[in-house]
């Protein structure tokens, strides 16, 4: 018979009217400035740098040795070097950034930066209502802006961070380990001086 | 009491002008009855709008604008406050004068059509004797304005859409026309005035509106089809196609020029469904005796606004047609139903009234209806699409 499909369809979007209204389960729309559905762990948007501690000048991770910086396809990343050494979170004597910007409305969120880090200082970022009104000043994050602690990046990807405080206690531990040795060594045989460990960093 | 609210706005007027010079009356008579016409119905543009949105929004399982104002009622006003201070853009090679004109001529062509509507009891602009005549008339300068705004854009997609517009509008234009043919032969008028007085009556506590018969429902149906492809509704949607030629004629117009091809285009469906109302469903005439009490023009807007929701339940349900299918409905089905359909109303007023003739009307209407979708299915396999890929 024709028009049977048209009366067919008239029913089902007349029940979809009718059952918008009463059941609100139809309704999947979330209406977001005032409802958010959680964001899922893997979650990332653009990169902040880790602190330790709660100075956040004096305890970044970054020790400038600008590997980002190179690897960043985008080129988004620029950093300077700074001329001397100051004491890193553990004590530490190490070069830190005096300049570290990242231009988000350059960057491509692609994680290449967090993936060559070698001391894990740069991290993603959850953080996604950034919108500014100054098009170029507002969108360049300078480091303080981009500085973040440790709790920070815990709380917003606990798994991962967990793993890599693990690594890192590991990593400081078995360096701990390494330069009691040698000072033992040293104290046994008294011999040329010893070369700190330059890739041991924390 | 009842007779006196009833015909408030046309006392009203009566009272006003009486305190205006003779000389000015003509005048001023006219003024009083446009600017009603003019403010009303693109306040019930606004609305229907907003509803349109919500209500489609509630068919697919959303929510539709609930932003501005309690429940998004002031979205139009949004709209409207975006369209006027959007940049108006006219393409370099365009012609310009014309490109101009044709969303002007639109709206222009689109209110002109409500003079001889009639709103309520007594409340008609003009009650001309070739009214349903002249509503055709002037419904066709819609076309013409179309095809300005496709050709002088000077754009290969304005000019597709215009060229679908076209086409469309004169295939549907003549079952459109050929379906009101049963009622001007019913009402001997062709007066949209005397075509409702002639429905105003009640049999027992049951009205005569044409619909209730044979060839009322079918031309009443072949109208609203028809009239859904004229105004340029789901499923008849070809010339703007959004998703084939992105907006088709009117691609490139933009700030207020859009706004009024958008208003053109709702106040043509009002339109059309104000004369269907007229022709078929009673016009401004209660749906039972016992209900005369309410005004007339509040039947008459509660009708226009049944069949503007069905309008916009069409367009929630159906897809858009394809070309072919578009012109073999108009031509094979439309078009031979309409005429078979007004051998059917004179067979209607040849026989005396009683059983014999509905039953024959009816199975006229129903058999011809059956063959002529067999004719149209004829020649055609329905099956699951299957796709062949390169290897």
């Amino acid at each position: 018979m024709l028009g049977e499909g048209i009366l067919k369809g008239l029913t089902e979007t007349a029940r979809n009217f009718l059952g918008s209204y009463v059941s609100k389960d139809r309704l999947t729309t979330i209406q977001f400035p005032e409802e958010r559905l959680p964001q899922i762990e893997a979650t990332r948007d653009f990169p902040f740098l880790v602190y330790d501690g709660t100075e956040w000048e004096a305890g970044l991770r970054c020790v400038s040795c600008q590997i980002c910086e190179k690897e960043c396809p985008p080129k988004c990343i620029y950093i300077e070097k700074s001329k001397d050494k100051k004491p890193d979170a553990t004590g530490k004597l190490q070069f830190y950034p005096t300049t570290f910007n990242i231009d988000i409305s350059v960057c491509m969120s692609c994680q290449i930066c967090v993936e060559v880090c070698p001391f894990d200082a740069i991290k993603m970022n959850v953080e996604f209502e950034m919108s500014s009104e100054d098009r170029f000043g507002g969108l360049l994050l300078r480091k303080e802006q981009l500085a973040k602690s440790n709790e920070y990046y815990n709380k917003i990807h606990p798994t991962e961070a967990t793993a890599v405080d693990a690594a890192l206690a590991e990593e400081r531990a078995k360096a701990e380990a390494k330069a009691r040795q040698t000072t033992e060594a040293k104290a046994a045989t008294p011999a040329p001086m010893a070369t700190p460990e330059a890739g041991e960093t924390k | 009491m009842p007779e006196m609210i009833d015909q408030i706005f046309v006392l009203l007027k009566h009272w006003l002008l009486a305190y205006v010079p003779a000389a000015l009356q003509p005048i001023v008579s006219a003024v009083l009855s446009v600017v009603p016409v003019l403010v009303a119905f693109p306040l019930l543009f606004a609305i229907t709008t907003v509803l349109e949105r919500k209500g489609l929004g509630r068919m697919q399982n959303r929510y539709g604008p609930n932003r501005v104002g309690p429940f998004g009622i002031l979205q139009p006003m949004a709209d409207g406050i975006k369209s006027l201070t959007k940049e108006d853009i006219i393409p370099r090679t365009a012609d310009q004068v014309v490109h101009f004109l044709a969303p002007v001529m639109l709206v222009i062509a689109s209110f002109v059509v409500y003079s001889v509507l009639p709103i309520g009891k007594n409340m008609v602009l003009a009650n001309l004797n070739a009214g349903v005549l002249f509503f055709f008339a002037v419904g066709s300068m819609v076309e013409l304005s179309v095809f300005m705004a496709g050709w002088s854009s000077r754009s290969k997609y304005s000019l597709l859409g215009a060229m679908r517009a076209i086409a469309q509008m004169i295939s549907y234009e003549m079952p459109l026309v050929l379906a009101s043919v049963v009622v001007i032969m019913a009402a001997g008028s062709l007066s949209t005035v005397a075509i409702v007085n002639m429905q105003a009556g009640y049999t027992g506590i049951w009205p005569r509106w044409y619909v209730f018969t044979p060839w009322g429902l079918t031309g009443f149906v072949i109208f609203m089809i028809a009239a859904t492809a004229e105004s340029n509704r789901c499923p008849f949607d070809m010339p703007e196609g959004e998703s084939e030629i992105i907006a088709g004629y009117y691609i490139e117009y933009s700030g207020f020029k859009f706004a009024l091809f958008f208003l053109g285009e709702y106040l043509g469906m009002f339109a059309t469904s104000a004369m269907a109302i007229t022709l078929f469903l009673g016009g401004w005439a209660a749906p039972f005796s016992f209900l005369t009490w309410i005004p007339s023009y509040v039947w008459f807007f509660v009708k226009l606004l049944i069949i503007i929701m069905a309008f916009i339940w069409v367009r929630g349900t159906l897809p858009r047609l394809r070309m072919d299918q578009l012109m073999n409905f108009a031509w094979k089905f439309m078009l031979p139903l309409s005429i078979i359909n007004i051998v059917g109303a004179g067979v209607w007023h040849l026989i005396p009234a009683g059983f014999t003739r509905w039953l024959i009307d009816s199975l006229l209407v129903i058999v011809s209806c059956v063959l002529l979708s067999r004719g149209i299915r004829r020649g055609k396999s329905f099956h699951v699409r299957t796709y062949r890929f390169a290897s």
